[in-house]
């Protein structure tokens, strides 16, 4: 199935690249997002099955990929009305059309490989994919950050390859040359532990240009910022995915070797320094969409805090990934409409939200009371979680401090949203501002929605598939 | 024989560190991609022949021959001053240079491990941070792409360490190396030669908070 998918994939991709009709790009979209869902119903059916040798679809990759086919499908119908709200040339427009399907095929086949150079190669051609759609306005500061984010993916790109060196050499005191995670998983205890260290090391420096964390944090920022809001949903959501489950499955194999609290260190320092850099920039920062895309540091920072203590904070990383997935996703949908209405994306000259639009601003004020993970958001479920595993693993002191910044990230975004929610802009001129219709927003309110019912009461098959995935990790 | 052509790799980091003009640069990575095909020769002589031949004609072609005439036609093209302008003096990255090279000989002392040349590790590691070195201190953009391309030439020359059991990772390095130089070069570099005047990092700070 994964062989149809990925030869569909690329070719529905090719098509909409040559495809100047715009009936024919609907049509090709929908198939596309037909197959993609056809791919995730395959994957439930043959849960734990192995395809084409390189893809296995196992708990994690089986969720991640559900999530994925989910906002895939708001992605497409902003994706469409963004462009005709913008118009632009047709030649730019397929090539927005091909990169998102790419993208999105590229994060799918990267969630259900099993094998760690598969997983590299599919981060690889997301960023590829991603840069074309940040580059999609075609102007000097969109080319700057598309310059930025292709330089330090490459330069990250290379570093997980150098990791999986290390890891290669590593592999060789064992005996093996398979570089399947559950090969890994099954020769742990034979691996050279200084050659594990720096594979960790590059490995973990690596994958957080993708999943957003200090040191490599900085492309993504600007990424989110340049490409059009459809994508920086994409980008702040499943592209983040992408960079756990990398991290993740490695993770899995070095927690089952003597290096765990050492590792746990490692990812403790690097995501307590998200938790901060973010909470610093929050508080300065007046650009809407890097303010979303800085909250999004900050979760992740967050999610691995809650690897790094371990217990329960493992079911709480997973379930804390899913949810913001969702929830990060549908404000940067939104952001779509209120760039419409204000015409800026500077606080300073946006304001009164619920005068102009009001399905939007409420999808702004639960989008922020869930981002901020203030009950009934789901978000709340699993960052207590994770202050609970925070605490079991006796880091009081940490525990306070990432508090009290969380604290001030409320603050922060608080601040700026009422302010975008209720404050009139100054010297606005609200002769012109488009209608929008509330139906634009129903999307959003779906996902939202789903984000509460899941954190609140979540099926039994979901707990079941969280459970299963970190199922090899050590009590 | 194969420690010599190593050595000689090594040496070339600390010309490049001193290094004034850019047409310097870009000789040097030709010469970086010849002494790899001698290292590919020498050291990977228990693969297929054919996988052989690929590795070997991505470095004398793609490394030695192509990315330099395309660097060179960058140069040209986009008017390219033939100064490095580094933010550190020519003797302080010197001193740099010299201290990567004597940590990671100091690193690869503590490694106990009869599967590895300690050489390969040592020449690998210290152009992968030579390479990060020269992104941070120089000026303009195309010398940050030379850096990259230095990085390439480092991971490439880990990846034959252990090519003779792995050739599959051999092959993935070449694919990063098509890959990645495709991509910033080819599209990129165009884009920013016609966009930015004159090339130069200090233009790319427009994307702020505020």
């Amino acid at each position: 199935m994964i062989g149809i998918y990925l030869i569909g994939a690329f070719s529905i991709a090719i098509a909409l690249f040559l495809s100047r009709n715009k009936i024919l790009t609907f049509g090709l979209l929908g198939l596309f997002l037909v197959l993609q869902w056809v791919l995730t119903v395959y994957s439930f059916n043959n849960f734990r099955s192995t395809d084409l040798n390189y893809f296995t679809y196992d708990a994690l990759a089986t969720l991640l990929l559900t999530v994925l086919s989910v906002i895939a499908v708001p992605a497409i119908i902003h994706s469409h009305i963004y462009l005709e709200d913008q118009p632009a040339p047709t030649e730019t427009r397929s090539i927005y059309y091909a990169s998102i399907v790419l993208l999105l095929t590229a994060i799918s086949a990267g969630y259900l490989s099993n094998h760690i150079a598969v997983t590299w190669i599919f981060t690889e051609i997301t960023t590829l994919s991603a840069s074309a759609l940040i580059y999609h306005h075609r102007n000097k500061l969109a080319l700057e950050g598309t310059w930025k984010y292709v330089f330090i993916c490459a330069i990250s790109i290379t570093f997980v390859f150098v990791g999986i060196l290390f890891l290669s050499l590593a592999l060789e005191h064992a005996g093996s040359d398979d570089l399947s995670f559950a090969n890994l998983v099954a020769n742990s205890s034979k691996l050279n532990p200084f050659w594990l260290q720096l594979a960790f090391l590059f490995i973990f420096t690596g994958f957080t240009a993708k999943l957003g964390l200090v040191p490599m944090f900085t492309a993504g920022i600007d990424a989110k910022d340049k490409a059009p809001a459809p994508v920086g949903a994409l980008l702040s959501s499943v592209l983040m995915n992408l960079g756990f489950v990398g991290i993740f499955r490695f993770y899995i194999v070095v927690a089952n070797t003597p290096l765990h609290h050492w590792a746990n260190l490692v990812i403790g320092i690097a995501a307590f320094l998200s938790v901060f850099v973010s909470t610093v920039y929050m508080i300065k920062v007046k650009n809407i969409k890097r303010m979303f895309a800085y909250s999004g540091i900050e979760h992740m920072g967050l999610v691995m805090l809650g690897v790094a203590c371990g217990g329960v904070g493992y079911y709480a990383a997973i379930l804390h990934i899913i949810l913001h997935a969702l929830v990060k996703s549908s404000i940067f949908f939104q952001f779509t409409q209120l760039y419409r209405v204000f015409q800026n994306k500077s606080i300073y000259h946006v304001g009164n939200y619920f005068k102009y639009n009001t399905a939007g601003a409420m999808v702004l004020l639960l989008g922020f009371i869930s981002a901020t993970a203030m009950p009934p958001s789901g978000l709340f479920v699993s960052e207590f979680m994770i202050f609970r595993s925070l605490f079991e693993a006796h880091q009081i002191f940490l525990l306070v401090v990432v508090l009290l910044l969380l604290t001030m990230i409320i603050w922060a975004f608080g601040k700026n949203i009422f302010k975008i929610l209720f404050i009139p802009a100054v010297d606005f001129d609200d002769s012109n501002v488009p209608k929008i219709s509330p139906w634009e927003s129903s999307t959003q309110f779906i996902l939202l929605a789903a984000a509460i019912y899941l954190g609140l009461n979540p099926p039994t098959e979901f707990v079941n598939l969280i459970k299963e995935s970190i199922m090899l990790l050590p009590k | 024989m194969i420690h010599v052509v190593l050595i000689v790799f090594l040496i070339t980091l600390f010309y490049l560190s001193i290094a004034n003009r850019m047409l310097t640069y870009v000789k040097v990575l030709a010469l970086q991609g010849v002494l790899l095909f001698f290292i590919v020769f020498l050291q990977l002589n228990e693969i297929n022949t054919l996988n052989l031949i690929l590795i070997l004609l991505e470095t004398i072609v793609f490394k030695a021959i192509a990315v330099p005439v395309f660097l060179g036609y960058l140069l040209k093209r986009n008017k390219i001053t033939r100064e490095a302008e580094p933010y550190l003096p020519n003797f302080i990255s010197l001193l740099i240079t010299t201290t990567i090279v004597v940590a990671t000989i100091l690193l690869s002392n503590s490694i106990k491990d009869t599967h590895l040349d300690k050489m390969f590790f040592v020449v690998a590691l210290s152009t992968l941070f030579t390479g990060l070195y020269f992104i941070a201190s120089r000026r303009k953009i195309i010398t940050h792409v030379m850096g990259y391309l230095v990085i390439e030439n480092g991971v490439f020359i880990l990846s034959l360490a252990v090519g003779n059991e792995m050739p599959m990772l051999v092959n993935l390095g070449i694919m990063l190396d098509i890959f990645a130089s495709v991509l910033i070069l080819g599209i990129f570099l165009n884009k920013i030669g016609d966009v930015f005047k004159d090339v130069d990092v200090d233009q790319l700070t427009n994307l702020k908070d505020y």
